[in-house]
């Protein structure tokens, strides 16, 4: 098998003291910030894209990997600990999760979410490293019009399919597009939407951006609501669980694991649908329906392990494609575009060894999440105890010197505050920040590929539908437009009462 | 539906609150990007119009008259009582009211970041900074806040240094550090 031997030479180049030195930062800072509120694994990757500047790709992938795998599984712990989800993927962890560690079973909550994740992301690895390549086989064949179709499909379901509004959705998603037109055009040289400031030539960075979005916009918001008497936080010792937790607990971790990869790896699947699909499944095979509700911990062992999957799930596309379907591999994909590495179906040829170690690192991340959490679970849970004003002040500190370090000019830092001042308004707005972030790095590379594929067919229009996945791509998304039409008239006559979400 | 789960989200609309008006601010917002990139737009020419139909104009054309679109269309969602779902979290209570002075608060603590930053350099205006911020946010312990502001600002000023090269601004501390 050729993805074997890949895959291990990717092993060959990830086991290197200096790179499992960055899988074991990644891992451990991506479990603290996925545990602390506030901050999550897309924003710290932002944070920490300075890096790039002096540090190998490889490694710097590998700390990211870690990141992203590490703040899956800090997410589940605060879910189970407190009774406030962060994240929407743990939100239905939340449910018996918090149940179980009242109940005075957080050690097992913890300890079957710790187990699910692992397998989770083996099996998901595991199938990342057959599909991946596949797919990227497949996906070199295509031209220009079928490669922009599938760009315009990832933008327009990652903003129809999640959130409560599609309207918001858009508004979002064109904004980001807005933000995008920045700078010089890459055709005709010439500057768009700069007024006459010339820091604004080169475009706005993505660093700038995400981290305003994520960083500022959210510690604004927390400001302004922030929680007055602090949460209760259940103690929790060593995790470990019994045989019959096993018991229970293995068949979930496997259909969760069913649920979450493909909802993963298809753009806009995300992790909420498969964990939800998880719970409600296992609520109806469990033998013990009666403590639904009460603290199972099927209903903790499926939703994790699904939450898990599909995050493995979501580099299939990112890898294989160039496509980020969530926020994390949004910002991965700019860091790539950092490097100078161009993401798209040619990476598995063009930088093989980077991405063979990427996807080996993911591996070892993982089994480094198991093996460094269960005995670090006390100290995450001394975590949340981070005195708030600090944990706040830290967070605008650290956006703002990750904003400074790109250019080293007060001007980000002014940017930084005026995204961020739209981040707070988008949140208070209900609009979904995640649109906005895929618009900004997806927009630019969507209109250079449209006008490129017209330059091809000499200006001819009929040149985007030239090739017979285009064409197929163009029905699926109107297909999907007409069909979320029909429910959404369907569901307006049903009840009128209930909220206008457009 | 047998299959719905209660989520410990607390519902955000109040029954009194039927409108929230508030949210013009975004449609304003919409309209003012939109028809910047119209403005900017127009100035802007196409030199290779034969071969490059699409040209420099059109993406931000169609972006601006989808801004317009969904402008309007959240102008009728809005008069017909939709309500925004704000975003909640671990350390946010909705049911609390807001304290925009604090943010505000937050945003004059920024300004006071960009104006300094060159003049003072990051270690002094970093450390006031953080400070500033978790004063706001409610910490009462200047003394500390300053000392732990002071640790992470020259801390990072040597991390990027030294270890990724990246020189920030020293400001007055230039030669001293």
């Amino acid at each position: 098998m050729d993805n074997l031997n890949n895959l291990m030479d990717g092993f060959g180049a990830a086991i290197t003291p200096t790179n499992l030195l960055f899988a074991c930062v990644g891992v451990l800072l991506g479990t603290a910030v996925g545990v602390l509120p506030g901050i999550g694994p897309a924003m710290t990757v932002a944070l920490l894209l300075p890096i790039t500047y002096n540090v190998e790709p490889a490694s710097a992938f590998i700390m990211f990997a870690g990141i992203y795998y590490g703040g899956m599984y800090g997410g589940s712990t605060t879910s189970i600990l407190l009774n406030t989800p962060g994240e929407s993927s743990s939100v239905i962890t939340a449910i018996e999760g918090n149940k179980m560690a009242k109940a005075g079973r957080a050690a097992q909550a913890l300890a079957t979410a710790a187990f699910g994740s692992f397998i989770a992301g083996a099996i998901g690895t595991t199938l990342l490293t057959f599909f991946a390549p596949w797919i990227a086989v497949q996906a070199v064949k295509l031209g220009d019009p079928s490669y922009l179709a599938i760009m315009v499909l990832a933008l327009i379901a990652v903003t129809a399919v999640l959130g409560s509004s599609k309207l918001r959705g858009f508004i979002g998603l064109f904004l980001g597009l807005a933000i995008g037109i920045v700078g010089i055009d890459s055709l005709t040289g010439q500057s768009r939407m700069i007024f006459g400031i010339p820091l604004l030539g080169d475009g706005i960075d993505i660093v700038v951006v995400a981290v305003a979005i994520f960083a500022i916009g959210e510690a604004l918001w927390v400001a302004a609501f922030l929680r007055r008497r602090p949460q209760e936080i259940i103690p929790v010792g060593r995790p470990w669980m019994g045989k019959d937790d096993f018991k229970r607990s293995w068949k979930p971790w496997l259909r969760g694991t069913a649920f979450g990869f493909p909802f993963g790896a298809v753009p806009a699947g995300g992790a909420e649908l498969p964990t939800f699909l998880s719970y409600v499944t296992e609520r109806k095979l469990s033998k013990h329906p009666e403590e639904f509700g009460h603290g199972a911990i099927e209903g903790v062992a499926g939703p994790e392990a699904a939450n898990n999957a599909s995050a493995a799930g979501t580099l299939v596309p990112m890898l294989a494609l160039g496509l980020p379907t969530n926020a994390t591999a949004a910002i991965m994909l700019a860091a790539m575009m950092g490097y100078g590495i161009q993401p798209g179906p040619a990476l598995f040829e063009s930088e093989s060894t980077l991405v063979w170690t990427l996807i080996a690192s993911l591996f070892i991340g993982n089994f480094l999440l198991l093996v460094l959490n269960l005995p670090l679970a006390p100290l995450w849970a001394k975590l949340l105890q981070t005195p708030r004003p600090y944990l706040y002040a830290g967070i605008l500190f650290f956006a703002s010197l990750g904003a400074l370090a790109v250019n080293l000019q007060w001007f980000d830092l002014a940017l930084l505050l005026f995204f961020g001042l739209v981040g707070l308004g988008m949140r208070r707005f209900g609009v979904p920040v995640l649109p906005l972030i895929i618009g900004v790095i997806l927009g630019p590379l969507v209109e250079e590929r449209l006008r490129k594929t017209l330059l091809l067919s000499s200006g001819d229009w009929s040149g985007l539908v030239s090739e017979p996945t285009a064409i197929i791509v163009y029905a699926i998304i109107a297909l999907g437009a007409i069909g979320m039409a029909v429910t959404g008239a369907v569901r307006g006559r049903k009840d009128t009462t209930t909220e206008v979400s457009a | 539906m047998s299959d719905t789960i209660q989520t410990t989200t607390p519902p955000t609309a109040t029954p009194e609150r039927r409108r929230d008006l508030a949210q013009f601010i975004v449609v304003a917002f919409l309209v003012v990007v939109a028809t910047l990139l119209v403005v900017d737009a127009a100035g802007l020419r196409n030199d290779f119009a034969e071969t490059d139909p699409v040209g420099p104009k059109v993406f931000p054309w169609f972006i601006a008259a989808m801004l317009y679109l969904t402008a309007a269309l959240l102008s009728i969602a809005i008069l017909r009582g939709s309500i925004p779902e704000e975003e909640g979290g671990e350390d946010v209570d909705l049911d609390q009211r807001a304290e925009w002075l604090t943010v505000a608060k937050l945003v004059g603590v920024f300004v006071f970041l960009i104006a300094t930053v060159d003049l003072l350099g990051w270690t002094i205006a970093g450390a006031l900074f953080f400070a500033g911020c978790s004063l706001t946010l409610g910490s009462r312990t200047w003394l500390r806040d300053l000392a732990i502001g002071t640790a992470l600002s020259v801390g990072s000023f040597y991390a990027f240094y030294v270890g990724l090269g990246v020189p920030l601004p020293a400001g007055i501390l230039d030669g001293i550090l």
